[in-house]
């Protein structure tokens, strides 16, 4: 019986495919450094689109299985490595995602540890209850403005966090610290203090990585004024309107700003002239189209003042027939007190696999992690090499057999869920391909009955006394979170420290 | 026999629930037999969990192999497909959250007898791999008697998508 291991709980279309293909003649074990499994379902998608976590019944469904085995808090590398996963088992899928961040690399990103300016990532961490961001200095009371910097979905995500209506989170699973800044149930302060964001981004709205779905929650559920601070933000080439014409999703986001722009000007002319019928004075979400970040301005004490922008024209021949922006010698500056850096995901290398530092993603084919070479070679530490992701003797390097790769970590991070699914077929329709040759290496290095799997692995991980999380105790937790969430009538109540979570599951901690 | 009577009938453009009036001697044999036969279709559509009315629905999953169900009238059909085991995903359960249960009516015959799609069910759509002219979201199609004998054909990923353009060497 095949014996598949896969690093990190999230990917089910893998797990599932897996088991529709094998019947009853595959075992798939399932790591997850933390306790709670699902991955970004969990920490990364908005609390307030509870529907597109409905795909965690799916994987519920299957998790109970024989065939399924759930082991959490088991950090690959610290408890096990790579290697001892891969004796143990037919084959081993890494699916660990991206858990760094790109930098802007401007002066004054870095201020004292995360002071004022953070990662997208780290703040959607915050709010999602992540147990690693728990403790992050965010103090929205103190915070008036907010700079974003990047205008896909994830940072609409933080722009509707920092200005939506709070009430709208209150029955959803943000977690409880989240909220209490957001309402001012806070022991120390009044609530958050955040009247406006803006959304700095380095090209024009045709550009833009977000889409309609979202923009179009954000400008019309969220009680926001859309904004510009320069007119010609909203302009657009002819290569632009070509493009609108030919694909309605460019259209349609073009479309929502530019209506809640004006929606937003006619509504201060109403008011300029003493027009008493509109709403209170709303938030302000500003559309900072042809704005490249710079500098990030710091007070004397280091505190965060501002984001000095140069403005850009676009140019649409670019490498590859993509657009650039090009600047223009022309600076602004955004006055804020917090910085987030919306501007893409990073792997981290694990020790003992290749990965190619300039892609941030581990060299593959089709799914089949190729083997280190020096352009290559993944050290414990941040890569620093400048990998080429390329053979080291010219043309491909061989696959190392029985190390596959799906998602993220395979075509770098982009997409959605769907875009998952489509590429787990691919890694899976590789594994198939191999299964027969993985079962005869296992049967030559093991005999007859194969390597262990989940069974040899589950006792090692005890003889090294790691606390293992295994699906009935993460239901323990489950159950502990629904039942607190029902108390206060919110779908879920997060615990977001792991030792709570531990002692929750049932283990003994000091 | 009763196949060939109902397409037949069909193609002369008498619905299922067979208002029958005039009809070619050559037919009326045929209506006879399907007057004996209680077929599914002849009976007035009744609640879901009655044997209610149903239409053929054929699915061509992503090996390409073709179902062909009974698919109840009023039902969506990614409903349809999972009430008949058939392999498509639908992540959000039908709430317009994702775009998994993504179908390509072969025919656009039939696509253009699906009312509209509505603004947020394009929305969706747009982030669907293997967009064509005529997509739609399989949680969205409610199947009705105008569907009898459409196909759907669910995308097939692993052909053809590569990021960039790259190509698997051969093993």
């Amino acid at each position: 019986m095949p014996h598949v291991l896969l690093q990190s709980s999230f990917p089910l279309t893998p797990r599932m495919q897996l088991l529709k293909r094998y019947g009853d003649g595959v075992h798939v074990s399932i790591l997850d450094r933390l306790p709670t499994p699902f991955g970004l379902v969990r920490s990364g998608v908005a609390p307030d689109h509870q529907d597109t976590k409905n795909v965690i019944n799916q994987f519920s469904s299957i998790a109970g299985d024989a065939r399924v085995s759930f082991l959490g808090n088991v950090l690959v590398g610290r408890d096990v490595d790579v290697n001892e996963l891969r004796a143990l088992h037919h084959a081993v899928v890494l699916a660990y995602g991206a858990e760094s961040d790109r930098r802007l690399d401007i002066p004054g990103e870095d201020g004292s540890p995360g002071a004022g300016v953070f990662s997208a990532r780290e703040f959607v961490w915050w709010y999602n209850g992540h147990p690693d961001a728990r403790h992050l200095p965010i103090d929205l009371s103190k915070v008036r403005s907010v700079a974003i910097c990047g205008i896909g979905n994830v940072a609409l995500d933080c722009a509707r966090a920092l200005l939506a209506p709070p009430l709208r989170f209150v029955p959803t699973d943000l977690a409880a610290h989240a909220l209490a800044q957001l309402t001012g149930d806070h022991q120390t302060g009044g609530g958050s203090a955040v009247r406006e964001v803006h959304l700095v981004a380095r090209r024009g709205p045709v550009q833009a990585a977000c889409t309609p779905k979202e923009l179009k929650e954000l400008l019309t559920d969220c009680g926001v004024s859309a904004r510009t601070a320069t007119p010609d933000q909203l302009t657009v080439s002819e290569a632009d309107s070509a493009e609108m014409k030919a694909t309605r999703l460019k259209r349609r986001v073009f479309e929502l700003v530019s209506k809640a722009v004006g929606e937003a000007s006619a509504a201060d002319a109403a008011t300029a002239a003493g027009d008493r019928s509109s709403p209170q004075r709303r938030r302000d979400l500003f559309f900072q189209f042809y704005r490249n970040p710079v500098e990030v301005l710091r007070g004397p004490g280091g505190a965060v003042t501002g984001l000095r922008v140069e403005r850009t024209a676009v140019r649409p021949d670019g490498p590859g027939g993509t657009s650039v922006a090009v600047g223009s010698g022309v600076f602004d500056t955004i006055p804020c007190d917090m910085v987030l850096k919306s501007i893409g995901y990073k792997s981290l290398p694990v020790q003992g696999v290749a990965f190619d530092c300039r892609r941030g993603v581990i060299p593959n084919v089709a799914g089949r992690v190729l083997q280190q070479t020096n352009a290559t070679a993944s050290s414990a530490a941040s890569g620093s090499t400048s990998g080429s992701g390329g053979g080291g003797k010219g043309g491909v390097p061989a696959a190392d057999v029985g190390l596959y790769v799906v998602g993220w970590l395979k075509r770098g991070p982009t997409g959605i869920i769907g875009t998952n699914l489509v590429d787990a077929e691919e890694t899976v329709d590789s594994l198939a391909g191999d299964a027969e040759a993985l079962l005869r290496a296992g049967e030559m290095s093991h005999g007859s009955a194969g390597p262990p799997g989940a069974a040899g692995l589950e006792a090692l991980l005890r003889q090294r006394g790691v606390r293992v999380v295994g699906w009935r105790r993460w239901r323990l937790l489950d159950e502990h979170e629904l039942a607190a969430g029902r108390a206060a009538g919110r779908v879920r109540e997060k615990v977001t420290e792991v030792r709570e979570m531990l002692r929750i599951c049932g283990f003994a901690v000091e | 026999m009763l196949r060939i009577c109902t397409d037949f009938l069909r193609a002369r453009g008498f619905t299922a629930s067979g208002s029958s009036i005039g009809f070619t001697t050559a037919a009326s044999l045929c209506w006879t037999a399907w007057l004996h036969t209680s077929i599914p279709n002849y009976h007035k559509p009744s609640s879901l969990t009655d044997g209610s009315e149903t239409v053929d629905i054929t699915y061509i999953d992503k090996e390409g192999k073709e179902h062909t169900v009974a698919a109840p009238l009023g039902k969506n059909l990614l409903e349809v497909a999972h009430d008949n085991e058939i392999d498509l995903e639908g992540a959000c359960e039908g709430s317009l959250a994702c775009s998994t249960c993504h179908l390509i009516f072969e025919s656009e015959d039939y696509y253009k007898k699906l009312p509209e799609a509505t603004e947020d069910e394009l929305d969706m759509l747009d982030l669907a791999f293997g967009l064509t002219d005529t997509s739609r979201l399989g949680c969205q199609v409610i199947v009705t008697k105008e569907l009898d004998g459409a196909r759907v054909r669910i995308p097939a990923a692993s052909r053809n998508f590569y990021v960039d353009g790259h190509k698997p060497k051969p093993h």
